[in-house]
């Protein structure tokens, strides 16, 4: 046949470069058996009874509980109750950013400040907060208002929460939107005669829908996969995500989880790929013309004044919430005595072995970091830059690991390692150790920085790599001398992001880590739950202090060594 | 300069592609047969979507044929892998390296070659100098000019002394002045480095002032192979003859013939022919007629009614209608001669010479 020429020239030249072939071969081994695998043992482990045949009994047995079909129902109410409320304050928050004038310098600052948050910081310090200002003995509860037994546990609290966390990301997603309508698209509106509010209901808002239920969906998947705020803050409100925590760690009934989180896996799939396929590339599809200039903003004052109050009162309150936990770290007793301390903190190192737990998660996030930031960036250049028979799959698989919420890979990894492969003991003598642990970072962070890679190679023009390649260069050297160079602020901000992802993760780790390694997050959830809430504040302020200072030293970095800095340099 | 000037022989190659919005093959080229000599300037020409680009492509290696064997100096390099070709590559939007400076982008592909350090300084200085960019050596790509990162690109694939040098569009993004200019420096630059060279452009006029030879492309098909003069005087068919240049279609049948001359008639009038040795008489015939080879004047071959008149300059541009053909005729100097306005009748007159049958 005519094409399998093609096809068989093509891949005879990829077979001409080993190098690039033993890449293809690694990347689709860890891919197959860190991502892949652990899913499909959970399938395996839900649907083969344990003599052999196909059953549906696991499944019988977990529906049949009362408790877990409220969980369902908690976890879609609480998603979808999330999922509008971000997206709302997520686009007034877009809307007054690239609409609105801003006059002073603070309410940019605010902006700022507000995005990067919750980059930063660990996923359980808002609900640390708010039982410290909303608790029993909270500073507004009982201090202010002499409430003697506030009960904040439950499923408001939760969403309150779960929305204070995942608005900025809709923000984010947003501003990049509206960013993209042309100007004269709506002044083409204003010239024929609409009132602004027609403008945005007509042609602002149906250019922006796509892309606000891609917002909506990211963040009702984030919710239904948020495990730590249910945790901390749910009081008897089952989530999915904790109830299969509870079925491992409190039921010791693993096959009941695995067909749980196969449940939740199913759920978050489907999401996915409505979110993926469908509202993703129609977001962009509609909105992907350069703005041609820059766009009028909004001066009124009718139109300004209430917009900006809004948000700033938004914006000061969750920045008060972040807060809120290093001031509790620092104070003798919350809620009665309110002179500063250093006690907690010395209690967190000498007797609850801080400096361990620190030195445990800060090395294996130094370490899991560099190898997610550079595996990323190969899968990116292959996707992006090669053609061969499995880039699809490479693709495929360490996208879906993004749909994979934590808990789910965490039983995934339970399951399909504690008795080795299709528990028959080959490669069990990874359970339990450091490497698993640096191995569950890495699958977590890679769809993150593997789609920021993908962006920034898709900006670099093709026949730059081709020249490269040739002028006689290999893949290997194209990659070394061309492309690594070229995305280098990519990269490293890859490396800072998988760091902080890492050193704060709790979903997957905290079922997969074993009691001999500490981390520092498992540590804050115990103590949390324990009730030590100073003591879970000294550790989350120590974390967040470790947290933005890597991304702080990244932009200081990428200021005077980054890719624009060094061509002026050298120049 | 060139370690050896290697042919090129593209036989019966063809590329199959999907369509992205149809989901059905098709073939972007199709049984393409081209021999290049080596040392020799060839041009490939067509309209965008033509298959010339992804000639090119099949002889650097990014794109591997569906059917057919690529020959480089003789060897089959069908199976060769971009880098391991003996080809260097200007691209279209230069493609240098940005992070690197002009030196360091020339001496890329010496450095790959594990030359020592002193061939490569003098390599590189010898070919910036052929370039016109010596002293620049230091200089970061951001900082030079269109025409200057040409010169860049084009240092940086001759440096390597490849068996053919290849161009992708290489002066489209130039303004139309540097354009002419560095299309001369590129002749001259492949002529004193006496290096075989395959040169995709899309403009005719660059592809005649630049080339030994050009191949036209419709639709992924070759449509003629000839030089400059050949393709311009005696194209194949009416899509030559409309792409190279501006051309009237005269349409009539044969009505006599005598050895290799005869005569047509087109819309009532007799017009005598100097070469009609392919057609017999009674055939249908095209006549191909340059708007520089007519002029209109009081007497001629064919009579006609002017529709457009219009003062350019340098030269004068008509329209007329003979019966119901538009004919344009660019008649260069009128001023010597007589301006006709729209509405006047007139002949436009040319010689037996003058037009090409098809």
């Amino acid at each position: 046949m005519a094409t399998a020429q093609g096809a068989s020239l093509d891949r005879k030249k990829l077979l001409a470069d080993p190098i690039m072939v033993s890449t293809i071969v690694v990347l689709v081994t860890f891919l197959a058996l860190f991502i892949l695998y652990p899913l499909a043992i959970l399938l395996v482990d839900s649907f083969v009874s344990d003599q052999g045949g196909i059953t549906l009994d696991v499944f019988k047995k977990v529906l049949a509980k009362p408790d877990f079909k409220k969980a369902i129902v908690n976890t879609l109410e609480i998603g979808a109750i999330t999922g509008v409320l971000s997206t709302l304050i997520g686009l007034l928050f877009a809307y007054v950013e690239e609409y609105v004038q801003l006059r002073t310098k603070f309410m940019s600052g605010l902006f700022k400040v507000v995005s990067i948050l919750p980059v930063v910081s660990p996923p359980f310090v808002l609900s640390l907060s708010m039982i410290l200002l909303f608790g029993r003995s909270g500073i507004i509860s009982k201090t202010l208002l002499g409430i003697q037994d506030s009960n904040i546990y439950g499923m408001r609290s939760i969403i309150l929460i779960q929305t204070m966390t995942f608005f900025p990301v809709c923000y984010m997603m947003l501003r990049g939107l509206l960013k993209n309508i042309d100007p004269s698209l709506e002044e083409a509106a204003r010239d024929m005669g609409a009132s602004r509010w027609t403008v945005f209901t007509t042609v602002t808002f149906p250019l922006l829908l796509p892309g606000l239920g891609n917002a909506f969906l990211v963040t009702v998947m984030e919710s239904i996969a948020d495990f730590a705020n249910p945790m901390m803050i749910g009081g008897n409100i089952d989530t999915l995500a904790t109830a299969i925590y509870m079925q491992i760690t409190g039921n010791f009934d693993k096959k009941g989880a695995a067909a749980m989180a196969v449940v939740l896996l199913s759920i978050t799939f489907v999401m996915f790929f409505v979110q993926k396929y469908i509202l993703e590339a129609k977001a962009t599809a509609t909105l992907s013309g350069k703005a041609s200039r820059q766009r009028m903003l909004i001066t009124d004052a009718s139109v300004r004044i209430p917009l900006t109050i809004m948000c700033s009162a938004i914006a000061i309150i969750v920045i008060a919430m972040y807060v809120c936990v290093p001031y509790g770290s620092v104070i003798t007793t919350w809620g009665r005595n309110y002179t500063l301390t250093n006690k907690w903190y010395l209690k967190v190192f000498n007797n609850y072995r801080g400096a361990d737990a620190f030195t445990d998660s800060f090395i294996m996030a130094f370490i899991a970091s560099p190898i997610t930031s550079l595996l990323s960036m190969i899968i990116s250049y292959l996707v992006v830059k090669k053609k061969f028979a499995l880039r699809g799959f490479i693709e495929f698989t360490s996208m879906l690991a993004m749909a994979v919420p934590g808990t789910v890979l965490g039983v995934g990894f339970v399951r399909g390692y504690s008795n080795g492969l299709f528990h028959t003991g080959i490669l069990q003598w990874l359970y339990g150790t450091a490497a698993i642990l640096i191995i569950v970072f890495v699958v977590r962070s890679l769809p993150t920085g593997t789609r920021a890679g993908i962006s920034a190679l898709r900006q670099i023009d093709k026949s730059i790599e081709e020249s490269a390649y040739d002028m006689g260069a290999n893949s290997f050297q194209v990659f070394m001398t061309v492309t690594l160079p070229l995305i280098k602020d990519s990269f490293l901000s890859g490396l800072v992001t998988a760091f902080v992802r890492s050193i704060t993760a709790i979903s997957a780790v905290i079922l997969v880590v074993n009691p001999k390694i500490l981390l520092i997050t498992v540590q804050i959830n115990e103590y949390a739950n324990r009730g030590e809430y100073a003591v879970a504040c000294a550790f989350s302020t120590i974390l967040i202090l470790i947290t933005y200072t890597a991304v702080l030293g990244m932009n200081i970095f990428i200021k005077y060594f980054g890719t624009s800095k060094a061509q002026a340099e050298e120049a | 300069m060139a370690k050896e000037k290697k042919g090129v022989k593209i036989e019966h190659v063809s590329k199959i592609y999907q369509d992205p919005k149809t989901g059905k093959d098709f073939y972007a080229v199709h049984d393409a047969n081209i021999d290049i000599a080596p040392g020799e300037f060839i041009c490939l020409l067509g309209p965008s979507g033509c298959g010339k680009t992804t000639i090119l492509r099949m002889i650097a290696g990014f794109e591997s044929p569906d059917e057919g064997e690529i020959y480089l100096g003789g060897e089959p390099i069908n199976e060769l892998t971009p880098n391991k070709r003996d080809t260097a590559m200007v691209f279209q939007s230069y493609a240098l390296l940005p992070h690197y400076n002009i030196f360091d982008n020339v001496a890329y592909g010496l450095k790959l070659r594990k030359m020592d350090e002193a061939t490569i300084k003098q390599k590189v200085t010898n070919i910036l100098g052929l370039v016109g960019l010596e002293g620049m050596e230091n200089r970061m790509t951001n900082q030079l000019s269109g025409g200057q990162q040409q010169r860049v690109a084009l240092a940086r694939a001759l440096v390597i002394e490849p068996g053919v040098l290849l161009f992708d569009e290489p002066l489209s993004n130039l303004d139309a002045k540097l354009r002419v200019d560095m299309r001369n420096e590129i002749r001259r630059i492949q002529q004193e480095a006496g290096i075989t060279a395959v040169y995709v452009t899309h403009d005719q006029s660059e592809a005649m002032a630049i080339s030994d030879q050009i191949i036209i492309m419709k639709k992924g098909v070759v449509a003629q192979i000839g030089d400059p003069h050949t393709v311009y005087y005696r194209p194949i068919d009416e899509f030559v003859a409309d792409f190279i240049g501006e051309s009237n279609f005269l349409r009539g049948k044969l009505t006599q013939k005598d050895g290799n001359a005869g005569v047509a008639d087109i819309e009532g009038h007799q017009v005598e022919i100097a070469d009609v040795a392919k057609h017999q008489i009674g055939d249908d015939v095209v006549l191909v007629l340059r708007p520089e080879s007519a002029t209109l004047a009081d007497e001629g071959a064919l009579r006609c009614k002017v529709t457009l008149s219009r003062f350019m300059g340098n030269y004068q541009n008509y329209q007329v209608m003979v019966g119901n053909t538009l004919v344009k005729i660019t008649d260069f100097n009128p001023k010597n001669h007589k301006i006709y306005e729209v509405g006047d009748q007139a002949f436009v007159k040319f010689g037996p010479k003058d037009v090409h049958v098809l």
